[in-house]
């Protein structure tokens, strides 16, 4: 099984935090949806060649974080809501918004106008 | 002193005419790799043959798989895969009668296993062991043990003199032994990026004592080096854990092994950066440190 992750020797940040970050990307990108099963820390030990510990103490960071899930005899899980996925998915809906208000400012529109244009948007986007 | 661990010493002793090894005490539990590091003639390879009950200790307890050592050496052994630079395989004989050979004494000789691996290393069964390089005996002479399944592997520089593709097939060779968590690994080198790699826990050997012996990443995480610039005047507070202190002009340079966040409000702005060090770097300075306290 190859997991695609990777390990740099010159990147100067430890390989526990490479792994997360790699973890994050993937996960960030939608391509490990939730509920996904994360490969064993065993298994992604082997595919990287690096140590157990090393691969338990990032899925131990990202389980604290809330990303990921460890169910006990069971595995780890990509985490549901409020993970890593949703948090960003709420950053990127703030920065659409800010932009969206400031379009709606220099064109002069009012806040009520800008309000019935978002409702219009969801409305078409519900119909389709 | 039953603890499930697969290699246990406690207050090991062997003296020499000029060199003693003492107070050796260390835990090897399944599972997990250890990374034997220390310098030429640390005692590194007389503690691996201690270990192996090949020597007897004068004072302390040494247990393989749970028997005592040397007593039941015999028996633990049947488990145990020992390799190492100094072992050398019948230079007339082929590789496959090598294999033949060992198959006939270990019942559980993995033949589908030891053929994959043959093919994994670039080795011919037909080849004669004199024919071969010091990257393929080295190799041969691990696919001999790796192929017996043994709970325990005992490796003396296993990829001392490879080239980095031997080192790579060697290494993933190694991890794939790991997938199973009742089984480990012992492995004694000088290569730290290797050792910082792979290995759950580091014991650090220098002149017959045990220096360290710590998880890994625990290591990695006490160890910082702190670059501070102190202007003419100022003087530096009393920092626990500093090991090792460089002062060139305005600029210092401190060495912890036992950093914490909480000593760099007390530096303040004197802190120019923070760098993690390599095992490399680590091993050095703990060597160093220790042989300056004790003389």
């Amino acid at each position: 099984m190859h997991s695609g992750l990777n390990i740099s020797q010159t990147d100067d940040r430890p390989m526990y935090l490479q792994i997360m970050e790699q973890i994050r990307q993937r996960i960030a990108a939608g391509d490990w949806e939730a509920g996904k099963e994360l490969p064993s820390i065993r298994a992604l030990a082997a595919d990287l060649r690096v140590s157990v510990i090393t691969v338990k103490r990032a899925y131990l960071d990202l389980e604290s974080e809330g990303v990921i899930v460890t169910r006990h005899g069971k595995g780890s899980f990509v985490a549901d809501a409020g993970g890593l996925a949703g948090e960003i998915h709420e950053q990127k809906l703030d920065e659409h918004l800010a932009a969206a208000a400031g379009i709606a400012r220099l064109l002069g529109h009012s806040d009520d106008e800008l309000h019935a244009r978002l409702r219009r948007a969801k409305r078409n986007l519900d119909r389709k | 002193m039953s603890t499930g661990n697969l290699i246990e010493m406690r207050g090991v002793r062997k003296a020499f005419r000029f060199f003693t090894l003492e107070d050796l005490t260390l835990d090897l539990a399944p599972g997990q790799i250890m990374g034997f590091v220390g310098p030429n003639g640390a005692g590194k390879s007389t503690t691996i043959r201690l270990m192996l009950g090949m020597l007897g200790a004068d004072a302390g307890e040494i247990r393989l798989l749970g028997s005592p050592m040397p007593e039941a050496q015999a028996l633990a052994k049947r488990d145990v895969g020992f390799v190492s630079d100094t072992m050398r395989l019948f230079p007339q004989a082929s590789l496959g009668w090598h294999l033949s050979f060992v198959a006939s004494i270990y019942p559980r000789w993995d033949s589908a296993y030891a053929a994959q691996l043959v093919k994994r290393f670039n080795l011919r069964l037909e080849q004669t062991v004199r024919g071969l390089s010091s990257g393929e005996h080295a190799k041969a002479a691990l696919l001999l043990a790796l192929a017996r399944r043994p709970r325990l592997l005992v490796l003396d520089e296993p990829t001392a003199g490879l080239d980095p593709v031997a080192r790579h097939e060697v290494l993933t060779e190694l991890m794939d032994v790991l997938r199973d968590e009742s089984r480990s690994i012992l492995f004694s080198s000088h290569n730290t990026v290797d050792v910082e790699r792979i290995s759950d826990t580091i014991t650090f050997l220098d002149r017959g004592r045990i220096v360290e012996s710590r998880d890994k990443e625990q290591f990695l995480d006490a160890w910082r080096r702190i670059q501070l610039r102190v202007p003419p005047g100022s003087t530096l507070p009393e920092l626990p854990n500093i090991v090792n202190r460089i002062d060139d002009g305005q600029f210092t340079t401190l060495t912890t092994n036992g950093f914490t966040e909480s000593v760099l409000p007390l530096l303040g702005e004197r802190v120019r950066e923070v760098q993690r060090m390599s095992l490399e770097e680590i091993f050095v300075a703990t060597v160093m440190h220790h042989r300056e306290t004790r003389s």
